[in-house]
């Protein structure tokens, strides 16, 4: 399990922290101080709004002006991206923490006449760090010069000139590159970066998009090659954070109710342990969705601010079945304690969607958290990618001392199944949710198949569900998970 | 700093056939001294009495690259007669000059 526990860049070299959430954690503080980066990437995979971030994040919060040489004419496009960050283009100039230099490349080559050197650019540049102090420079991007220029001899030589020329200034610069098709950029660029390259990928499978980040080389810092989801949304780029690196996350002793009283009393009386993660598996229509509404009721009725994310069915959708089962969900919505959010589970990949919840519970900050169902978010990927990505959002649950259920669908004799046991070892509780016909009468069976730290009851119990709630019946002694005991699936647990 | 090196603008020249080059350079660098030489040269040659150059050293005043989007030095731009044009290099290759200023031969 800790082989695959994501790897954290750590240096003493100092760092210019890039703003950007989660990279910096990534990288252990930002990209290098007084060097060069390139970022290279496909159109579209947000490489200029990663330079701008960059740019605006280390004139606001990090008192360090940038200056942006934009090649690409895309004055509307830059000005919405300083706006997505929620800053004014034309305020941040006026206040001296930025500077854009349009920089216009003719499409057509410019008639070469004789030997020529950059030095236009460079006094360009010179005199716009110089009006405003700059510590940063974004250019973006310069391969733009490729088109306009014939000798790339000429060119190429220059481009090294130029980065050294930042490095002299100690000025920490963002490059952008458009990916080649077999090298990492078109022009070769990464050949004259030696100190850290970072490659942005935006990947679209089966009409899922997905957009991950990866540190390809990050000279004087040991990196992880591991790939990190990123997001893109109106607030700008956000990676999925790794906040813990360890596993030095306090185990409470604190317990919180599950919401039935029955249940609670198969757990020691006392119900989960605070900030512990809870898996509920079961086939359809066995209660699931209802165990978890009764968990998320006492969560808010004890005031704890809950953050529901439902993959399946609309919230309305959701709080209808609820009240028909006596759980009136609707008042804690009202007074902003519960927090709905419904996505479609095809509507962005997996690690978009767990980007989102790491997103919204560092906005709401609730205490509990219920994930119904993580089936969908499964099933479009491979065990292997599923597992490491909920270790993560586990590990960050944990740390933030937030309780959180999870439920996930099961049917017998599918593969989703082999999901389930991957993921019920990231779950300090299972419990399994079946359905059985013993006599011909149906019934639902809960069974609290592993709860950590606790002496909870074996006993399977039957589930009743009405009008008024969720309610446990006797002990079974019929019951259909019989020894020995096995997960959904038929998968053999070791007890 | 603007200056000029330019034979003074006949009184009778028509404005269609007057041509105002400006030249940017950056410090006295041996490609900067060629170009405004072979520049002199072939104006001398081609456009006799119907020319004017500016040289502009970026050097003391940047603040005017933007303007005509220089990047290269040295820069040479066509701002009279109109389209503009834009060439680059120290000028040495005589014929891409003649060809990218579009120059008429003289009459």
């Amino acid at each position: 399990m800790t082989g695959a526990r994501p790897k954290v860049v750590r240096s003493s070299l100092a760092k210019a922290p890039t703003g950007i959430k989660g990279l910096d954690e990534v990288t252990g503080g930002g990209l290098p101080k007084g060097r060069v980066t390139l970022v290279c990437g496909s159109a579209g995979c947000g490489k200029s709004l990663f330079a701008m971030e960059f740019l605006v994040h280390g004139a606001v919060r990090y008192g360090e002006p940038g200056v942006c040489m934009d090649f690409e004419e895309t004055e509307a496009k830059l000005r919405a991206n300083v706006a997505s960050l929620g800053f004014d283009l034309r305020e941040l100039t006026k206040r001296k923490k930025l500077l854009v230099d349009f920089v216009s490349v003719e499409r057509n080559k410019i008639a070469e006449t004789g030997e020529y050197n950059l030095d236009g650019l460079f006094i360009r540049l010179a005199h716009a760090v110089k009006a405003i102090k700059a510590k940063r420079v974004v250019l973006d991007s310069i391969e733009a010069l490729f088109s306009g220029l014939v000798d790339s001899t000429i060119l190429r030589a220059e481009l090294r000139r130029l980065f050294h020329w930042l490095e002299e200034h100690k000025l920490t610069a963002v490059v952008t590159g458009e990916a080649g098709e077999r090298t990492l950029t078109r022009h070769g660029l990464e050949e004259y970066i030696a100190d850290c390259v970072i490659a942005l990928d935006h990947r679209v499978t089966e009409q899922i998009s997905t957009r991950r980040l990866r540190v390809v080389k990050y000279r004087g810092t040991s990196h992880g090659t591991d790939e990190y989801p990123f997001l893109i949304d109106r607030e700008g780029i956000s990676v999925v954070p790794i906040t813990s690196l360890e596993l030095a996350h306090k185990a409470s002793t604190d317990r919180v109710s599950t919401g039935i009283p029955a249940l609670d009393d198969m757990m020691e009386g006392k119900g989960f342990f605070r900030g512990s993660s809870v898996l509920v598996s079961g086939s359809s229509g066995t209660g699931k969705s209802s165990l978890a509404a009764s968990f998320t009721r006492a969560a808010c009725a004890r005031g704890e601010v809950c953050l529901y994310f439902a993959f399946e069915e609309s919230p309305s959708q959701i709080l209808r079945n609820m009240r028909s089962v006596g759980i009136n969900l609707e008042p804690w919505i009202k007074k902003r304690i519960l927090h709905f959010h419904a996505m479609r589970p095809t509507s962005i990949g997996l690690e978009a969607h767990l980007a989102v919840v790491h997103k919204l519970i560092e906005r709401f900050q609730p205490k509990v958290v219920v994930i119904d169902p993580i089936t969908n978010l499964v099933s479009d990927s491979g065990t292997h990618s599923i597992k490491s990505m909920l270790m993560r959002l586990v590990d960050f649950l944990k740390v933030e001392q937030i309780t959180s259920m999870f439920t996930n669908l099961t049917f017998s004799g599918d593969p989703q199944e082999r999901t389930a046991a991957a993921v019920s070892s990231l779950m300090d509780t299972w419990i399994v949710l079946r359905d059985s016909k013993p006599n011909g009468r149906p019934r639902r069976e809960l069974y609290v198949l592993k709860s950590r730290g606790m002496a909870h009851s074996r006993e399977p119990r039957e589930l009743i569900v009405s009008d008024r709630g969720i309610e446990l019946g006797k002990v079974l002694r019929d019951h259909s998970l019989a020894t020995p005991v096995k997960g959904p699936g038929g998968v053999a647990v070791p007890e | 700093m603007k200056r000029s090196t330019s034979k003074r603008r006949p009184a009778k020249t028509k404005r269609a056939d007057f041509y105002r080059l400006r030249l940017y350079i950056a410090g006295q660098t041996p490609n900067s001294i060629a170009a405004i030489g072979n520049l002199k040269k072939i104006c001398e040659d081609k456009l006799r009495g119907k020319y004017r150059i500016e040289v502009v050293d970026l050097l003391k005043k940047p603040q005017l690259a933007k303007g005509d989007q220089i990047i290269a030095i040295p820069t040479l731009v066509r701002r009279l007669p109109p389209p503009v044009k834009k060439i680059i290099g120290n000028l040495s290759k005589t014929e891409s000059v003649i060809v990218g200023l579009d120059l008429k031969p003289l009459r």
